[in-house]
């Protein structure tokens, strides 16, 4: 006869031959419902809290997670049933996962998709040096006065919204035509460097070749000194008598930042870069969106090859009722592997440091 | 041995300081060459005579500017939505994020990942897209027909201010709280009364997130508030119309629009990019005029964004 745990939680009553619980699990049935009637009593004593937490959730359940409803409809066909209600259209299963995959949208979403990597791993490429080096430079200006100035016009242009960052971007890289006899100032910076008179003329934003390295240069323009702002409060948090004692050992700048600042500030650096990864396909659309041309002459199609990313495509899939459902589909992937990689990343910099962003 | 250690961290500086000037020149050439070009003539603007300092010194594309109604009605909506969708976004961000604060909440857990879920993933355009037109179909049938409230009120959500706001909260030693109890404090005023003011640096820091986040807003404006409600759109939607309209510099002209761009010349003596420059200046001159005074703030702001837990 094996004995379990709670083996005593019925009695077997011979005379009527009928199972009951037994004296002890009815004492530990009561402090069960004790429990409950203490979590009834905790949320009824303070319940002003709750009453609190309703207008958050509110907006977060109307304008957040009610549109995840709307997810079903790249399962459903969009010319049946009421147009207005998703839940009434029928199920086509995943037809138009195929069509994204290997049907006939797959071209402009693996397009789009490829894009959208390249684009976030040139940003994560060239964007994330760059405020560590700032910030490792802003530790050598000695004057505070002069290192204000700086910062104050690095940091600028992160307050400047998309549209005025995107309109200075065309202005100063535009082509020639609708009575501009010159091609804009930056891009005579362009011609320096050798590119050809038609991409000049063109406009350089709507070459296939240029388009990454304006997208990269804005981006840099836009962020880099903002984001130096977490490096340089690590670097800063070096104490001066690490350098001091470096220096007494003999080190010259290079080995001062190699064996002091370095290791200092890497574990700020080590969870920026995962945070970094895990953001990587949130790139940002509406930028590129205000980018990539308006129009649909051939020079602006063209372009698409560069700049289109999952998101703007299906903006762009958007106006049609056959295409909505593929783009519904071809942006849920993309940000469930974005949900993917965020989550990896965390666990990642979790395990790591101990630290985490959630 | 101490001349070499000088000589390295002579060249390392030098670099440091060209680098950094550089660059901060960089940063704010854009902006000088639109201020520059904003008050050119159209001739030198168009041919590329203007690089730094304007030529043929005008005034007709601000003034332009200034007498456009249109501008200026926009620009009053971005205001008022920067204003109402900060206090609104403030507000129930507060609220939730004490709440979230409390130990004692239950299912505390659960409510987070209501929020951080948020962060990972979210539906996409097109499915917000749709959510958005209900919820203004919605205000219509309750007779909020301004898209603004729209705009104020379903927009600019943002999961990360509110974890900032919590995180501050939590900071508040619960003595504190326990003895505004005892002396026979409410819930809502021990929020107003103990937690806001000693949270003041990180509630401006969120505010003021929220609030350039509104005044940039442009993307969802713009799909929402279609041109026949013009008189509901944010400023940065109008300066984008406007650029597509008369301007070569975001693709090829509307064929309805497209003669305005031919014959500009006809009825301007400036160039329309000029008239663009002085938008964006217009539109910058709020932020350039707060900025020395929140500098601090989002400094201290992205510090304590950073870790926790």
């Amino acid at each position: 006869m094996f004995k379990l745990k709670y083996d005593d939680f019925l009695v077997y009553d011979e005379a009527t031959g009928t199972y009951s619980m037994s004296p002890e699990q009815q004492v530990r049935d009561q402090t069960e419902k004790n429990r409950w009637k203490n979590v009834g009593w905790t949320v009824l004593k303070d319940w002003r809290l709750y009453i609190m937490l309703v207008p958050m959730l509110l907006v977060y359940i109307l304008w957040k997670y009610a549109p995840m409803y709307e997810l079903m409809g790249c399962f459903k066909d969009p010319t049946t049933g009421d147009t207005e209600h998703v839940a009434t259209y029928s199920w086509v299963g995943l037809r138009y996962f195929e069509e994204i995959f290997t049907g006939l949208e797959s071209n402009l979403f693996w397009r789009a998709f490829r894009n959208t990597f390249i684009t976030a791993f040139y940003g994560l490429l060239f964007g994330f040096p760059m405020p560590i080096i700032l910030a490792l430079f802003f530790n050598e200006v000695r004057s505070n006065i002069t290192r204000s100035v700086i910062q104050v016009c690095v940091y600028l242009p992160k307050f400047l919204s998309t549209v005025i960052v995107t309109s200075l971007a065309l202005i100063l890289f535009r082509g020639t035509g609708g009575g501009v006899q010159s091609i804009g100032v930056v891009s005579k910076v362009f011609q320096l460097f050798g590119a050809s008179k038609a991409d000049l003329e063109n406009g350089l934003v709507f070459t296939t070749r240029y388009y990454r390295t304006i997208y990269v240069i804005t981006d840099l323009w836009e962020h880099a000194g903002y984001d130096s702002i977490v490096f340089f409060a690590a670097v800063i948090a070096v104490s001066p008598t690490s350098y001091e004692a470096a220096q007494i050992d003999g080190a010259g700048k290079m080995a001062q930042m190699r064996y002091v600042v370095i290791p200092s500030i890497l574990s700020t650096v080590v969870i920026m870069l995962i945070m970094k990864i895990g953001g990587l396909l949130s790139v940002g659309y509406e930028k590129i969106y205000l980018l990539y041309g308006q129009g649909a002459g051939q020079n602006i199609q063209n372009n698409y090859a560069a700049c289109d990313v999952v998101s703007t495509l299906a903006n762009r899939w958007s106006d049609d009722a056959d295409t909505k459902a593929c783009g519904i589909a071809a942006e849920m992937m993309n940000n469930l592997i974005g949900m993917i990689l965020v989550l990896g990343a965390n666990s990642i910099a979790k395990r790591a440091s101990d630290v985490s962003l959630y | 041995m101490k001349r070499k250690i000088e000589k390295s961290e002579l060249i390392f500086k030098i670099v440091a300081y060209f680098f950094l000037i550089v660059f901060a020149a960089m940063c704010i050439y854009p902006l000088l060459y639109a201020l520059s070009a904003a008050f050119s003539s159209g001739s030198a603007v168009d041919t590329g005579k203007v690089v730094i300092v304007p030529i043929d010194v005008t005034g007709a594309a601000f003034m332009s500017v200034v007498q456009d109604n249109m501008f200026w009605v926009n620009y009053a909506n971005t205001l008022f939505v920067t204003f109402f969708g900060t206090v609104w976004a403030l507000g129930y961000s507060i609220l939730g994020a004490y709440a979230l604060s409390k130990k004692r909440l239950l299912g505390r857990h659960g409510w987070n990942f209501v929020l951080v879920f948020t962060m990972w993933f979210s539906a996409g355009i097109i499915p917000q897209y749709q959510n958005y037109m209900q919820t203004a179909d919605i205000f219509a049938n309750l007779g909020i027909v301004d898209l603004k409230w729209t705009i104020i009120i379903a927009m600019g959500m943002n999961a990360t201010n509110i974890i900032l706001l919590r995180n501050s909260f939590e900071g508040v030693p619960s003595e504190i709280e326990e003895a505004a109890r005892i002396d026979g404090a409410t819930e809502m005023q021990i929020l107003t009364k103990v937690y806001i003011p000693m949270s003041k640096a990180t509630i401006a820091t969120v505010a003021l997130f929220f609030g350039i986040s509104r005044w940039n807003g442009y993307f969802w404006a713009f799909k929402v508030v279609d041109y026949d409600h013009r008189f509901s759109w944010p400023v940065q939607v109008y300066i984008r119309d406007y650029i597509n309209k008369y301007t070569s510099i975001a693709g090829e002209a509307d064929p309805t629009t497209v003669d305005d761009r031919m014959y500009w010349y006809d009825t301007h003596s400036y160039a329309a990019v000029s008239a663009v420059y002085s938008m964006v200046i217009c539109a910058i001159i709020p932020i350039l005029a707060i900025y020395p005074f929140i500098q601090k703030y989002f400094a201290k702001g992205v510090n304590m964004g950073g870790v926790k837990e």
